[in-house]
């Protein structure tokens, strides 16, 4: 996998590095052997005493690493948790001795009494690091493997990997050993100041001390706790999901099992489903009330729909507000589609087409069922001319009624707002 | 004279859904293949050169306009027709501009989607209810005289009134009758709807599609 053409990019190769790759990342990129650059660093450490330790630093921070890794100084734990922790640890603690040395070198001046505590508790720390990342994973793999050693103590069968898992163990308590004497080397050493500088100092250092033996693990708390958060909420919107779907969905899968025998009413159960679920998929559900035509229109066929088990296709172009023309029309279109919903409920969806404007209203109820006679008696006459017919003429409009025995039946209304700004015929 | 049934593809990403259209095109088509991705259709489409491609509008991996765009590479005169529960207007102009020669619904009958076949292969537009109504709304808006192209930005009379008895639930036939003009003449303005629904620049419409929730 390493074996890509052309010249590879500039990574580090913590897998075959000493330390943190750096250098075998560059023999790999130049082509020099590892051990030839590894000698050639020591050489220019010692000559700019300790400057190329310094470089090495922030090489190694810049740095993804090569096998697909990402960030530099947020992989330090990830690095710490290969085999080679303790080598990491290690190597931490002599870059911090170099860049520290590097320091005084610069003229910056570092008591021997400083130098020697950071360099023991930045060893510690990284101990502590490469530790409490790998105890994340030790647990899971806990967890995910019955039957291993955490949860059931007994010797693992593989020697190697036992002898890791004990210098794995101390080094947790080595790490927190070294980290407090550090701190205490800092105190005993600077000893002679003596007095209330003395206490105050000592106070500080205890605080760095525990706050660097706690800062992974309170590191990984943080982690986890976001981590527990999101997956909270993303329980939280399965459960309104499932709830949802309990209450509509499989309420009238049930339903239509019951109903199985009837075809008109598993039809009905379906197409109002169909309807809830298309409402709350487009997002709340909620139509914004009856304040438009348009979606008072879509309210009273679906009304209609539940109530007389009959399948309404309506199709509506623009929009209007409910003024008093828009009341007619609605009242008339609503009389218009349970006409058709109790004479032709068999024949076919009852299409309505509704084109609303600011110039004025037209709209088609038009079913295909046996039709009726308009000049003839029927029984539901009084019905139409009243709350059809009457109505629209009331309003300042007309309703036109055309029926056939072949063609079924077809209600047009029409009103104009503004008289005489359209031709609201055909 | 017994002519020869349209071979077709079905496109949809339900396989419970393609099972059943296939049974309900029994003796009524020629289903040539199935397919429920976006590569499985396109793959299907150029083995098969079916007549008509039926097609689902939402599909995982781009949908419907995904397959056509696939397809009309190498197949520029493959004819879609889009056969889709959602009936939310922006998807049903977005298959339209992509291509597809007609929109009806998936509760459509049997016979109805048969003949809706058979006038895609003829190279007609199809257009449901739904889809005139939305073409209605598309091209209702005004908009500044000095943009109008006045061939693909406006319907003329006729075409608007063709299209608003689909709407009411007309039969081509039926709109022939009525408007006292062929049948042949009713689907040349269906065609020209189409057309202008494709190629029209007017910012209405694409604008309309992604501010239009028009869902019922």
């Amino acid at each position: 996998m390493s074996a890509t053409a052309g010249p590879t990019p500039l990574l580090r190769d913590p897998r075959r590095g000493l330390v943190a790759g750096v250098l075998a990342g560059l023999a790999r990129r130049t082509g020099i052997d590892a051990v030839l650059l590894r000698v050639a660093f020591v050489v220019v450490a010692v000559a700019t005493g300790g400057l190329a330790l310094l470089a090495y630093l922030i090489v190694w921070a810049a740095l993804p690493a090569a096998e697909g890794g990402s960030a530099p100084l947020t992989r330090f734990g990830r690095v710490a948790r290969s085999p080679g922790g303790w080598r990491v640890a290690i190597g931490a603690a002599l870059l911090t001795l170099s860049a520290l040395l590097a320091f005084r070198e610069l003229g910056i001046w570092w008591s021997d009494a400083l130098v020697w505590p950071v360099v023991l508790a930045a060893f510690g720390a990284a101990l502590l690091w490469g530790r409490w990342q790998r105890g994340g994973v030790g647990e899971a793999e806990a967890d995910a493997l019955p039957g291993s050693e955490a949860a059931h103590p007994r010797p693992s069968p593989d020697a190697g990997h036992a002898v890791s898992r004990v210098a794995e163990q101390y080094s947790g308590i080595f790490g927190v050993l070294l980290v407090i004497g550090a701190a205490l080397l800092f105190l005993s050493s600077n000893h002679i100041l003596g007095g209330l500088r003395d206490a105050a100092l000592t106070g500080v250092v205890v605080v760095v001390a525990v706050a660097l033996i706690l800062a992974p693990f309170l590191w990984r708390l943080g982690r986890n706790l976001a981590a527990e958060r999101a997956e909270r909420i993303r329980s939280q919107e399965r459960a309104q999901l499932a709830a949802h779907l309990h209450d509509s969905v499989l309420q009238t899968l049930t339903l239509m099992q019951k109903r199985a025998g009837d075809p008109r009413e598993v039809s009905a159960l379906a197409r109002r489903q169909e309807r809830e679920l298309r409402d709350w998929l487009a997002g709340g559900g909620d139509r914004e009330g009856a304040a438009s035509l348009a979606s008072a229109l879509r309210s009273a066929a679906d009304a209609i729909e539940d109530d007389h088990r009959v399948a309404i296709e309506l199709v509506i172009v623009g929009d209007s507000e409910l003024d008093a023309a828009a009341e007619a029309v609605l009242g008339a279109a609503r009389e218009a589609l349970l006409n058709a919903a109790k004479h032709a409920p068999d024949s076919g969806p009852i299409r309505a087409y509704a084109e609303l404007g600011p110039a004025g209203i037209e709209l088609f109820v038009r079913d295909r069922g046996s039709g009726f006679d308009p000049a003839g008696v029927a029984p539901d006459r009084r019905g139409v001319r009243e709350s059809i017919v009457g109505r629209m003429d009331r309003a300042g409009g007309r309703a036109e009624i055309r029926s056939g025995p072949d063609s079924g039946t077809e209600v047009g209304l029409f009103i104009e707002r503004d008289p005489g700004s359209r031709d609201g015929s055909e | 004279m017994t002519p020869r049934l349209p071979s077709v593809v079905i496109v949809d990403d339900h396989e419970l859904f393609r099972a059943g259209v296939r049974a309900e095109l029994e003796g009524l088509a020629d289903v040539r293949a199935e397919a429920g991705t976006v590569e499985e259709a396109a793959l299907a489409t150029m083995r098969e050169k079916p007549d008509v491609v039926l097609l689902d509008v939402h599909m995982p991996g781009g949908g419907g306009v995904e397959v056509i765009r696939q397809v009309a590479r190498e197949r520029p005169s493959q004819r879609f027709l889009a056969l889709s529960v959602s009936d939310a207007a922006e998807d049903v102009i977005a298959v339209i501009r992509a291509g597809a020669r007609g929109y009806v619904t998936k509760s459509i009958s049997p016979e109805e989607l048969a003949d809706a076949i058979r006038r895609v292969r003829e190279g007609d537009a199809v257009f449901s209810p739904r889809l005139a109504g939305f073409a209605l709304d598309a091209f209702q808006g005004e908009i500044p005289e000095a943009e109008i192209d006045p061939e693909l930005d406006r319907l003329t009379l006729r075409e608007r009134e063709v299209l608003r008895l689909i709407a009411r639930g007309y039969q081509y036939k039926e709109i022939a009758l009525r408007l006292s003009i062929s049948p042949k003449t009713v689907e040349a303005h269906v065609s020209a709807v189409l057309r202008k629904l494709q190629l029209s620049n007017r910012h209405e419409l694409g604008r309309w599609a992604v501010e239009r929730r028009l869902v019922d």
